[in-house]
């Protein structure tokens, strides 16, 4: 009974969704507006086959990549920004310069800095995702609880220790509302460093669609690109579950109070 | 009510060299502040020997916690010096642990029990049989150790602040600081920790310096009392308390000289308010 009502509240509005776009679309046929039958025989047939080989799964590995790379790089910055009160006061209006940046703009000097070739899509994806991270992990550094920092000082927790035991534990839940919006960047900027000089990729082939008017094929590759959403959100939510079940108990007990 | 005045020193009381395992000499503190110097502890000197149990009393304000965190190696003083076992303290030193008011801040909340408890020992390199081994008895010590696998902030006040001492205990100082350690919690709560402090103390032999604002605490917890003035402080005076060693909640706060010696601390915490200041303190070194 209870795995039945958790999955209707999974799939019912999704469902609900569905069964309007169908009836919506099952009168009069629209060029532009695939029905959902259609979509879906369209879906099969373009992306499980040879694309899910040459576009999709380098997309999804590039995607990996780069936000895996911003997460660790941010982390490390945050840490060695967040902890020192020079390198911080130096660094900030810095941050504040690149993080206002849009990465689409970034992308043809990164073609012309890393050349046109999947190290230069990793770069762009790296240079969007970072920014929350590392913004991130510096406020979750930087606001740490004083009688914490004293306690692991009375107790001769210092150096490398104390950012294993302390710092890096109790910054973890304001790095992961980082990590969280990284990763929708992360996927808007797949398929845009895909758009310029490409030629494989989602990106790349959901323009091709678009250019050529393969309408329903462009829309099957936007759910391609959608589920790819939900999948990241999924395992997000997965791994933050076991990453902060400390955090939210914590959360819990206090607003109960 | 007329009563025989407490064995007790004007200033606070030194040991012959070599004796005292904590010793506090002149010890002064300025902050400088945008606003201003000042002046928390003016000028303070007394001793701890091997296995006493010190309460340090004094009004709201007046430097106790500044005072322990210089003792504990957590804050330098502007000038004087505080000695451990003849070792000038000029950081956190390895055979103290300090107990902080804030429980709830100051367990780690991602931990549970036993891994905050842990968590000094390992730091420090202890072998994993022996970390298991003093884990389990400062937790039996504190009575705790049906939760090990909880998390801190699942446990009432009072049960936090037991797994504070057990980590403050399980890490094997000589001496243990206390700052208000029972300042959040209930008073039946408080009765209890009160005598678990008297228990761990007599089982361990360890050297305890207990902080508090509670005049009725420090008489029934110490061995000793030291009175603080009020700020720039000194200490106003450090008497002895002769309670028998036993105590209990109810049998040693009716005894009557319970209340001469309570009437002796509030009266002199009153005049510390007043601003009256014993004047030779300053200057009083051991007879």
């Amino acid at each position: 009974m209870k795995i039945l009502k958790s999955f209707g509240y999974l799939l019912g509005l999704p469902l609900i969704l569905l069964a309007w776009w169908w009836l919506a679309t099952s009168g009069a046929p629209n060029f532009f507006v695939p029905t959902p039958a259609k979509l879906l025989t369209t879906f099969v047939e373009t992306w499980f086959g040879e694309r899910m080989l040459t576009d999709v799964l380098p997309s999804i590995m590039r995607l990996v990549v780069g936000v895996l790379a911003a997460i660790v790089l941010g982390i490390v910055l945050g840490l060695a920004v967040g902890l020192n009160r020079t390198l911080r006061a130096v660094t900030e209006p810095v941050f504040e310069f690149f993080r206002a940046l849009p990465p689409p703009v970034l992308v043809p000097v990164l073609m012309l800095l890393v050349g046109i070739n999947d190290g230069m899509k990793v770069a762009v994806i790296i240079s969007g995702c970072i920014w929350p991270v590392l913004l991130n992990t510096i406020e979750g550094v930087r606001s740490i609880d004083p009688v914490q920092n004293e306690t692991s000082r009375s107790y001769g927790i210092t150096g490398f220790s104390r950012i294993r035991y302390q710092i890096l534990p109790s910054a973890t839940p304001t790095i992961m509302a980082g990590v969280r919006q990284a990763l929708s960047i992360g996927l808007i900027l797949m398929v845009i460093s895909e758009m310029f000089a490409s030629s494989s990729g989602l990106g790349f082939t959901i323009v091709q669609f678009q250019r050529s008017f393969a309408v329903p094929e462009m829309w099957s590759g936007i759910v391609v690109l959608g589920l790819i959403g939900v999948a990241l959100s999924f395992i997000f939510q997965w791994v933050q579950r076991r990453v902060l079940r400390w955090y939210h108990g914590l959360k819990e007990v206090e607003n109960a109070v | 009510m007329q009563s025989e005045n407490p064995t007790s020193h004007k200033g606070g009381r030194t040991l012959p060299e070599g004796q005292a395992l904590l010793s506090v000499r002149n010890l002064k503190k300025v902050y400088h502040t945008d606003a201003g110097d000042i002046e928390a502890v003016r000028n303070l000197t007394f001793d701890l020997g091997r296995g006493e149990l010190v309460c340090l009393v004094g009004p709201s304000g007046s430097g106790k916690t500044t005072l322990l965190k210089c003792i504990a190696g957590l804050m330098n003083s502007t000038s004087g010096e505080v000695r451990l076992d003849g070792q000038k303290v000029t950081g956190p030193p390895k055979k103290m642990a300090v107990v902080f008011q804030e429980y709830g801040r100051s367990l780690f909340p991602w931990l549970r029990v036993t891994e905050n408890v842990e968590l000094p020992l390992k730091n420090a390199g202890v072998p994993k049989e022996e970390r298991k081994r003093l884990v389990a008895e400062a937790l039996e010590a504190v009575g705790l150790d049906h939760v090990p696998k909880s998390y801190p902030w699942q446990l009432s006040g009072g049960m936090q602040q037991r797994v504070a001492i057990a980590r403050a205990v399980a890490y094997q100082p000589e001496v243990l600081l206390m700052d208000e350690p029972f300042a959040a919690v209930d008073a039946q709560t408080r009765a209890d920790l009160e005598d678990l402090i008297r228990s761990v103390w007599k089982k361990l032999g360890v050297t305890v310096l207990f902080v508090t604002h509670d005049i009725d605490e420090s008489i029934y917890l110490g061995e000793r009392v030291i009175i603080l003035s009020s700020s720039p402080t000194i200490v106003q005076e450090d008497i002895v308390i002769d309670l028998p060693a036993e105590r209990d909640q109810l049998e040693t706060r009716s005894l009557p000289r319970f209340t001469e010696l309570r009437h002796h601390v509030y009266a002199e915490i009153q005049k510390a308010k007043q601003g009256h200041r014993p004047e030779e303190a300053i200057t009083m070194v051991a007879k």
